[in-house]
């Protein structure tokens, strides 16, 4: 008989607002995602300097991962093995439009590598791994929308197969000053059903 | 759980347009690099292969193509219906299509290209490839730096023991363009001779472009005479840098070591190496540590950036390709540009071309920006 799996929390940072399992943690009126981002930095007394280095996807998709992994009082003097699944539709695009803005005019040419690495989606995972010691699976797709059947499967195949303990998953864009992110925790404890029928909902709530 | 094996396939690539003229060209340690000095793609010489553009054009055209393709999506029609054709599956929807890129359709956003910006989202690249052949299901498009290749194979793998697909064709692909070269140009990891993996004199990285594919499927009935069984696969991430590898090769010794667990093999079976072998200082001296941590230092073991260079999303499956041929004719393949051992711990590099060998299993890695790093092991098809 297959295991059930079960989501224990998820976290939401969309329209100048960040919730926690269905709840309103943060909220500003902070036009751009700029400032709106690093007010939630403060408010959650986060700390970590390396943050403003990153580019926009990075920040969002650390900060809604940060927000949820800090309230699974997780021991960080043992290793998690958490395994990253995330998805999005524009990929790294908005770092890749500063890039390409660089390199356009070959009479004023600028590349930076600072810019560069940031032109791969998968370079937030990176982040969130080197902040909670994850050595873990990782994996970026994309999607045209939130695929919760494909990335529900895909989940059950890491655990099933005990690749990992446990999967934080989701979504995360950022496009045009459009930004969403919708990441959950997958375990083999919980009270929310693992499938894609509560991925939905959670996701549309 | 029920076997999975890599079968058909196809190389698309500056040595040929099917994977036995490609290896053919390996076999006589024939290069695809070139200089090219050309200060409207770089304002420095570099080394590249490039696929010839008459020759895409000749054979896209045979497909009765309708309405306009970038050269990605071009590479990617061509190589894939190669595969199709081949394997003659019907498509249902058990059949997958996953796409394996990490810059795709990027070189849209410059304003000199023909094709509109949004033509650089990675799903419309996806439908495009979907619509082209019709297949059932929406292409899954993974893009996870230069591990994406081969961790596309994985993921084929998973989905099919998942019992969504019985089949699943992976594509991948990408172009060299102003875009990637002045990247890694900013990085300082762009080489100006031919690449040199894990030779004392290795000055970077080059980069070229293909487009490689390979059916992946649980079916004996489909399966090609070079085909390999997945024996075991593992990504880990480094948890330590997002640009620069780790000291101690902990992703890729840790990787290894779990793909080696799920496939029940010891170090001492494993008959070949395809390594990354990118030719930066840091990422060759990773991988030997690694290797060496994992005992696999006496394994045979080749580069093939050499041949090709750097193909970015394309590259872990394009090795894995020639791995599967490697075992199939029983020979080894030169690490091409290597002469002198330049990293701090021993490996058995293939320095010419050995035949008649006997070859039963490989593993490939590679290794990538973010901390990731992947490991299949793959076993000659016994039936």
């Amino acid at each position: 008989m297959k295991p059930n799996y079960y989501i224990t929390s998820y976290c939401q940072i969309k329209k100048q607002t960040v919730s926690l399992n269905g709840n309103v943690v943060f909220h500003d009126d902070s036009e751009g995602f700029t400032d709106f981002i690093k007010s939630v930095y403060k408010a959650e007394q986060t700390k970590y300097p390396k943050f403003f280095k990153m580019d926009n996807l990075s920040k969002l998709a650390f900060l809604a991962a940060d927000i949820l992994l800090k309230n699974e009082a997780l021991n960080t003097e043992i290793e998690n093995n958490i395994a990253l699944v995330f998805s999005n539709r524009a990929s790294s695009l908005d770092t890749d439009r500063l890039h390409q803005e660089a390199i356009q005019d070959k009479s004023n040419y600028f590349p930076s590598p600072a810019v560069f690495v940031y032109t791969l989606p998968n370079i937030c995972l990176g982040e969130i791994s080197i902040k909670y010691k994850l050595f873990s699976e990782n994996s970026f797709f994309i999607f045209d929308g939130l695929n919760a059947d494909l990335l529900a499967t895909y989940t059950n195949s890491l655990l099933d197969l005990n690749k990992a303990e446990q999967v934080l998953c989701g979504w995360v864009d950022f496009d045009e000053n459009h930004y969403e992110a919708f990441l959950y925790l997958v375990s083999k404890n919980g009270k929310i059903k693992h499938n894609k029928k509560h991925i939905k909902t959670l996701y549309n709530t | 759980m029920n076997k999975v094996y890599v079968s058909y396939n196809n190389i698309v690539s500056a040595l040929g347009f099917t994977s036995e003229f490609v290896v053919e060209n390996i076999q006589n340690e024939i290069s695809g690099l070139e200089r090219i000095h050309d200060e409207s793609i770089l304002p420095n010489p570099f080394y590249s292969a490039l696929i010839s553009s008459e020759k895409l054009e000749e054979e896209f055209q045979k497909l009765d193509p309708k309405g306009a393709f970038t050269r990605l999506e071009k590479m990617m029609i061509t190589s894939l219906h190669s595969v199709i054709s081949d394997s003659k599956i019907e498509f249902n929807d058990r059949v997958g299509l996953i796409i394996s890129t990490t810059k795709g359709n990027v070189d849209a956003l410059d304003s000199e290209n023909p094709f509109p910006p949004e033509r650089a989202y990675l799903a419309t690249l996806g439908n495009t490839i979907r619509d082209f052949f019709d297949f059932k299901n929406d292409a899954i498009i993974i893009s996870n730096a230069c591990v994406s290749g081969i961790l596309a194979i994985a993921v084929a793998k998973r989905f099919i023991q998942q019992d969504t697909y019985d089949h699943v064709f992976v594509v991948s692909g990408d172009v060299v363009s102003p875009f990637i070269l002045s990247g890694f140009n900013s990085f300082q990891a762009l080489s100006g001779e031919l690449c040199k993996p894990y030779d004392e004199n290795r000055t970077g990285i080059n980069i070229g472009e293909v487009s490689a594919t390979a059916l992946v499927t649980n079916s004996t009935n489909h399966l090609a005479p070079e085909s390999v069984e997945i024996a075991g696969e593992s990504s880990c991430n480094d948890a330590n840098h997002i640009s620069g590898p780790s000291r101690t090769g902990e992703g890729l010794y840790r990787s290894i070591q779990l793909a080696l667990k799920q496939a029940k093999l010891k170090p001492s079976e494993i008959d070949y190496i395809s390594a990354h072998g990118t030719a930066t200082a840091f990422n060759d001296e990773m991988e030997a540590i690694a290797f060496n941590r994992s005992e696999l230092q006496n394994v045979p073991l080749n580069s093939l950036k050499g041949y090709f260079g750097h193909t970015l999303g394309a590259s872990g499956l394009l090795e894995t390709i020639i791995g599967m041929h490697s075992l199939f004719n029983n020979t080894l393949y030169t690490s091409k540009g290597f002469e002198t051992l330049g990293v701090s711990q021993p490996l058995n590099i293939i320095k010419s071309t050995q035949k008649n060998k006997s070859l039963h299993t490989f593993l490939k890695t590679a290794s990538g920006f973010g901390g990731c790093n992947t490991a299949v092991i793959f076993k000659k098809n016994t039936l």
